[in-house]
């Protein structure tokens, strides 16, 4: 540890703002570039779009299926798509793990997550919770920050193999209130473990505003104290949480250690199914973001280097359309789920008494 | 196979030592675990053999060395983590019980953890707040995770290996009053004591008395005073809590008709309330009296000076061995 030179006078005025670089930001609130290079090919920024336009338009049709009665209560993620989507395409899927909170559904998409399994979740299908062959992914996590331990046991179990794989881990604003997350950090800095922390900063965990969650001034300065970079980026600019996620999986896989990525953005929906957020949200704020709404964004941008027309954006929407068809379908196929299936996947062998639990279920038809 | 005379922490640390070597997957971790050698010493030399990478001392974060344990386990290690006394086990109760004990259903057996939380536990041997508590039934609860208790240096090195290579996640509570106290024969090589299965520590036809961890060694006493007495005592030790061995529970009480349980822990919602719900199923018919719990009171485990009023002694025991005789 670094001795600072000693002062015999005790200042405690401005000691508690701690610095990070300025927040980083490529579009404008109107898709307009602020800067000359961009990080990726319009390509790659169309399949970026896509990707984020099927999370969108998945969680409307998951929030209508469950008002119909069709659906389990859900979190939908719409107004954050970017941040979730931007740092996604950011890793690896070949090598990189995706450790998700259960906010960030468009980024799990681009990773490799089905949307067939994405549909059957919302319907409390077991299944869902089985990432699915090879997919470097974790389960969704209902434990506010409590993947986050894991996900640095992971990326330290990944070095100390030398495998070249990192691990973006995701979480909310309200995670970091969790001793989860500060025991996490914690542990990441000391292993310098090859770990992306990624805060999804929205401005509210339920009902709970940021000013209400924490005095810091930003969140990203929490991991300065564990002896790791902390950066904010625009969470509604693809760019920006791209470039930002890409140097942090970059300085992990050289071996420099995590990086806690904070991303501003904002729910634009609902903490889940069962929240009323006109009870809480001024509406003035509400509207100030759909005004940063990550989609618009990136359409008024795709469409002003001509990278697409109107008519092409429209043939999108109707294909993401289809796709999200098929994969209900799909998901109304699958067989309801077997409560035996639960006996199999407690333990590798049951015990005895879970035998004889799954016989009683397999002769009466309950539990 | 030749054996060495061991105590309960040399055992663990024999097992240790021999799995690390056999698989080369075991890592090591948790507080003090490397270049001390643990606080009692349980993995004393351990660093010297296998290194900084595979013994590994953690920060004092409970949570994050049960949570790091299980994404070690997903990147391929096996993982021995030590939580320095149970007591504390409970800073990282969300990644014990909610978490490790969840990984393969809530992947829906895509994962699971093999990993083995060791943990020293019990009273008597006049430690501070939380380092004694009996915190065993908290833990029995969580579907998915195993709970083994042993007593003895035996079962402790048998029941360690078989642990290790569950491939599931074990808790694995050691005596703490057993540690260096116990002495007994342990084979010098490899064999595995198996979870789940009980074991008579002393044959008996009047009552059966069951118990695990350190309070095996005051059943013992109790047994002999009873013997003493006239009353043949038959002791199960149970080694494993979860998954229990109901039928070596059910085949003693059928023998004997009678049964005391004891536990360290205070007697409302503890293990031994398991046990008694058990023996009455299994075998309601075969009881001639009530079934007894010894137990310790409902409040917090003491400080020193009131220790030896608090744990269940020799002379509870016989009293409700004795009584149940009586009934």
């Amino acid at each position: 540890m670094k001795e600072a030179a000693p002062a015999a006078r005790v200042n405690l005025d401005g000691v508690a703002s701690a610095s990070v670089p300025p927040i980083v930001r490529y579009l404008d609130e109107d898709g307009e570039l602020l800067v000359s290079d961009l990080p990726m090919s319009d390509e790659m920024a169309l399949e970026g779009y896509r990707v984020m336009l099927r999370g969108r338009r998945f969680d409307e049709r998951s929030v209508s299926l469950q008002r119909q009665g069709r659906m389990v209560t859900l979190a939908p993620g719409i107004g954050q798509e970017a941040a979730s989507v931007g740092a996604a395409m950011a890793i690896d899927a070949k090598t990189d793990w995706f450790v998700p909170q259960y906010r960030e559904l468009a980024g799990q998409l681009w990773h490799g997550y089905p949307l067939r399994l994405a549909f059957l979740w919302h319907v409390g299908h077991p299944i869902a919770f089985q990432v699915p062959g090879d997919l470097k992914m974790l389960p969704f996590q209902a434990a506010i920050a409590g993947q986050l331990p894991q996900a640095v046991g992971l990326a330290w179990g990944l070095k100390l193999k030398r495998d070249p794989g990192v691990v973006l881990a995701i979480f909310g604003d309200g995670g970091t209130s969790q001793g989860d997350f500060h025991e996490a950090a914690n542990l990441a800095g000391v292993m310098k473990a090859p770990i992306i922390f990624l805060c999804q900063n929205n401005g509210w965990a339920i009902s709970t505003s940021i000013a209400q969650q924490t005095a810091s001034e930003t969140l990203a300065q929490k991991a300065v104290a564990y002896g790791f970079p902390g950066i904010q980026c625009d969470g509604n600019d693809l760019f920006a949480v791209y470039a930002t996620v890409r140097e942090a999986a970059r300085r992990a896989r050289e071996g420099k250690g995590p990086t806690l990525v904070e991303a501003m953005t904002y729910r634009l929906g609902l903490h889940t199914t069962a929240d009323d957020p006109t009870r809480y949200e001024p509406r003035e704020l509400h509207d100030l973001w759909v005004n940063r709404d990550p989609l618009r964004r990136m359409q008024l941008h795709l469409k002003s280097r001509g990278v697409v027309d109107q008519a092409a954006l429209d043939r999108i929407e109707e294909e993401v359309k289809d796709e999200l068809r098929v994969a209900w379908d799909e998901a109304q196929k699958e067989p309801a789920p077997d409560p035996a299936f639960y006996f199999g996947q407690t333990h590798a062998e049951p015990s005895p008494r879970l035998r004889q639990q799954l016989e009683r279920f397999e002769k009466h038809g309950d539990l | 196979m030749a054996t060495s005379e061991l105590t309960v922490v040399e055992a663990v640390n024999q097992a240790l030592n021999l799995e690390m070597a056999r698989d080369s997957r075991v890592v090591v971790f948790g507080e003090d675990v490397g270049r001390s050698g643990g606080v009692f010493r349980a993995t004393d030399g351990l660093y010297g053999q296998f290194g900084a990478d595979r013994v590994i001392d953690m920060p004092l974060s409970e949570g994050v060395i049960a949570g790091a344990a299980i994404g070690m386990a997903l990147a391929g290690w096996v993982p021995v983590a030590e939580i320095q006394f149970l007591g504390f086990a409970h800073n990282g109760f969300n990644q014990v019980v909610d978490q490790l004990a969840r990984v393969r259903y809530r992947s829906a057996g895509r994962f699971s953890a093999q990993v083995t939380i060791r943990a020293p536990y019990g009273g008597g041997v006049r430690a501070p707040e939380l380092h004694s508590d009996g915190f065993e039934a908290h833990f029995a609860h969580a579907p998915g995770l195993k709970v083994v208790a042993p007593a003895t240096p035996h079962d402790t090195k048998g029941l360690l290996l078989a642990s290790i290579r569950d491939p599931d996640p074990v808790l694995f509570l050691e005596p703490l009053r057993g540690y260096r106290q116990v002495k007994g024969d342990v084979p010098d090589g490899d064999y595995e004591v198996d979870i789940g299965k009980a074991r008579i520590a002393r044959e008996g036809s009047d009552v059966t008395l069951v118990a695990w961890s350190g309070a095996l060694q005051v059943a013992l006493q109790a047994a002999e005073d009873a013997h003493a007495q006239g009353i043949s005592v038959e002791v199960v030790d149970l080694r494993t809590l979860v998954p229990l061995d109901a039928a070596t529970l059910a085949a003693s009480v059928t023998k004997t008709g009678r049964a005391v349980v004891l536990q360290e822990a205070p007697l409302t919602a503890g293990f031994g309330a398991e046990i008694v719900a058990t023996i009455q199923e299994e075998v309601f018919f075969s009881l001639q009296s009530p079934i007894r719990r010894v137990a310790a009171p409902d409040v917090p485990y003491p400080v020193q000076m009131l220790e030896e009023q608090y744990v269940p002694n020799v002379e509870r025991v016989l009293e409700a061995i004795v009584a149940t005789t009586r009934e």
